[in-house]
């Protein structure tokens, strides 16, 4: 009896919340695979927020809340029964993920591939198309960067060893240079404690390592702590990915020599404005989108500085 | 009505007798009764014309549902005879990586791989019950150590032999396979042809599988879920195997000394959970065709979660299978449907600790009610 009163208290606590989610139009959900600690997931979210706004449709965010890839699956396939116009999802997974997106689109659910994946497959899944930066190529980008510079050794700091789409950076940056990965990227785990320590360790045990490359604040932050404590901030060459306001000063202080931005934003308000003006009067690009990589420097700091973590 | 048992010479004077309303409010599974009913008719009222009664939608949260089912089983009839199991999630996660290993790396025919990582597994299972009995220690602390033991053991495997932490081709190497089928296949596919065909049920309306029915069979892992809960229950309710899971699990020292082999009792009992996991692993990777290191991650929490809602005692020595299974309903349903609901994802948690709040001081009443403490 005790447990109907709660359930009903519950209810009726949650039932107007329905009611204020509603907006006129489309509806269309994007799934990720960053479970809920990954803050740089927020950029997104600000990001459909808008193009919902400007666009008069209903976005909603989804995702696994601890990165399990198997129950991203169980999402999408949820977000496909519910019957939205559209399904905007990540692809971190190819086996796992492509039967869900082919059942969806099946269903007659429309889906654009975001973030991860590639647009070959894409279109092997019948997606309209890839919006995102393909890893491997930014990778690449980074290395020959890099090598210009006269790079020959580097660390690349790994904060989500169980995502391939990461380890394909850190092979990309390593092919870019023109030498063997090797044990040259480091599972760093996501603690900051722990990130900064290994780091440290790292260098103290491979003292002739000429660059860092690290995947994103989760590990680029701690990643400076550990410079600045062993005092080879400024002395080491070091790049990143993804953006945030600790990389930001580290790009304008000169500790950091450039990030390499997705461009998240995009990746978030591309989709929705794109499917949005397909549904509603048939128009599509005909290619997939690079959103990255593009790299930022302290030469075009100045408006990412301001919009870093929001819309950067 | 004392005087009238006490007249009759028949009545077995170890018998008492309780009236019919009072037992059927001491039964452990009460409180998941009342809490599917209310769950489902939440939803209905809610969200019914969200897609979450389609039959597709139907499909979805009985598979998540089941999932739960296949774990919480093996939590539920561990916590009746007293202990936890901290590791099931790593356990997933481990066994996994365990048949991708043996299935893809090596190449083993999946057959043999499935059979040898169940060996693998029940056996850590064995060793984790030999330890508490063996030691005497919490078993929440030797699952816990067993959790990272396990964990640590996903990711450095594949990563030490290919380099990479998630590892494919599980499904094309299944191809075919007997005992893969029996994990990953479907069942009553022509039942289900034919309710499409009937326009019972809806079709997909476009591309390869145009005119297929978007529900093409039960998957196994519900069959599994369904076969578990009813060894389950038979076991604990209809064997003496089962009174000696309850006496273990109850009383340890009085069980010893009426005669029943509460290490034994313990330790099966924890093979029998990896078992579970295991079952949901190997269901996992051959529906999605790939393990990954981070498989399972907070699973053990929630087969935990399932168990307590459906009306055990984390003291051991009370609750019920099918109880545990409408935990594992309650659970699927609640975490699906709020999304059909329309409600932030975040406040399914809230929604959740709210039940399981709601369950145990509902549990914890009715055991005054049994044992008449106060």
């Amino acid at each position: 009896m005790k447990k109907i009163l709660k359930t009903l208290a519950v209810a009726a606590a949650i039932a107007p919340l329905p009611l204020t989610a509603m907006a006129d139009g489309e509806k269309y959900v994007l799934v990720s695979h960053a479970p809920d600690s990954d803050s740089w997931w927020n950029t997104i979210k600000n990001a459909i927020a808008l193009a919902g706004e400007q666009m008069g449709v209903e976005v909603e965010y989804r995702n696994p809340p601890t990165g399990d890839i198997a129950d991203m699956a169980r999402i999408i396939e949820q977000a496909a029964a519910s019957g939205p116009n559209g399904i905007i999802t990540t692809l971190a997974d190819y086996d796992v993920l492509q039967q869900p997106i082919k059942d969806a689109v099946a269903s007659g659910v429309d889906v654009i591939i975001m973030n991860t994946g590639t647009g070959e497959q894409a279109r092997e899944l019948g997606a309209l198309m890839y919006i995102g930066q393909p890893e491997y190529d930014a990778g690449l980008a980074a290395g020959q960067r890099a090598k210009d510079d006269g790079i020959g050794s580097f660390l690349c700091v790994n904060h989500a060893i169980q995502q391939p789409t990461l380890a394909q950076r850190c092979q990309g940056f390593a092919d870019g240079l023109g030498i063997e990965l090797g044990s040259s990227m480091l599972d760093s785990g996501i603690d900051p404690a722990e990130i900064k320590n290994r780091v440290m360790a790292y260098l103290s045990a491979n003292p002739d390592t000429q660059a860092i490359l690290t995947l994103g604040p989760i590990s680029a932050d701690p990643t400076l702590l550990a410079l600045e404590e062993n005092g080879m901030a400024g002395d080491i060459y070091f790049g990143t990915f993804d953006l945030g306001d600790e990389i930001v000063k580290g790009i304008k202080s000169g500790v950091i020599k450039w990030g390499i931005d997705q461009q998240p934003f995009l990746q978030g308000y591309l989709p929705v404005v794109f499917m949005t003006n397909y549904h509603r009067y048939g128009v599509l690009p005909g290619n997939n989108v690079n959103a990255g990589p593009g790299f930022v420097t302290a030469e075009n700091l100045d408006l990412i500085e301001e919009f870093a973590g929001e819309y950067r | 009505m004392g005087d009238a048992t006490q007249a009759s010479p028949l009545q077995d004077e170890r018998v008492k007798k309780i009236s019919p309303f009072r037992k059927a409010l001491i039964r452990p599974e009460l409180g998941g009764i009342v809490g599917t009913i209310a769950v489902f008719t939440f939803f209905l009222l809610f969200a019914f014309d969200s897609g979450m009664f389609s039959s597709q939608g139907i499909m979805n949260w009985s598979v998540v549902s089941a999932q739960f089912m296949v774990i919480a089983v093996g939590a539920c009839l561990l916590m009746i005879a007293g202990e936890f199991d901290l590791s099931v999630g790593s356990m997933i996660g481990f066994a996994g990586m365990l048949v991708a290993i043996f299935g893809v790396t090596m190449g083993w025919p999946m057959w043999a791989a499935i059979l040898v990582t169940f060996a693998i597994c029940v056996t850590i299972g064995a060793l984790n019950g030999w330890i508490v009995v063996r030691t005497g220690l919490p078993s929440f602390i030797v699952t816990l150590a067993f959790l990272f033991i396990l964990r640590g053991l996903t990711i450095f495997l594949p990563q030490t032999i290919e380099r990479k932490t998630i590892i494919g081709g599980i499904r094309d190497a299944a191809e075919g396979d007997w005992l893969g089928a029996l994990f990953g296949g479907k069942i009553l596919g022509g039942l289900f042809r034919w309710l499409a065909d009937a326009g019972l049920i809806g079709v997909f309306d476009r591309g390869a599988r145009a005119g297929e029915p978007v529900v093409d069979g039960i998957p196994m892992l519900i069959v599994w879920a369904l076969a578990l809960v009813v060894f389950g229950h038979v076991l604990l309710t209809r064997t003496k195997f089962g009174n000696w899971i309850f006496a273990s699990g109850g009383d340890p020292e009085a069980a010893r000394n009426s005669g029943v082999p509460v290490a034994k009792v313990k330790i099966l009992m924890f093979m029998f959970t990896a078992f579970c996991a295991t079952v949901f692993a190997i269901c996992q990777v051959m529906e999605f065709g790939s393990a990954g290191a981070d498989r399972g991650l907070l699973k053990e929490f929630e087969a935990i979660i399932a168990v307590v809602i459906g009306g055990a005692l984390l003291t051991g020595g009370y609750g019920s299978v099918i109880g545990a299974a409408l935990g594992a309903l309650i659970f699927g349903v609640v975490q699906q449907g709020l999304f059909f609901a329309n409600v932030e994802s975040s406040l399914f948690r809230v929604f959740l600790g709210v039940i399981l709040l709601g369950a145990v001081i509902l549990n914890t009443n009715i055991r005054r009610i049994i044992t008449g403490e106060r």
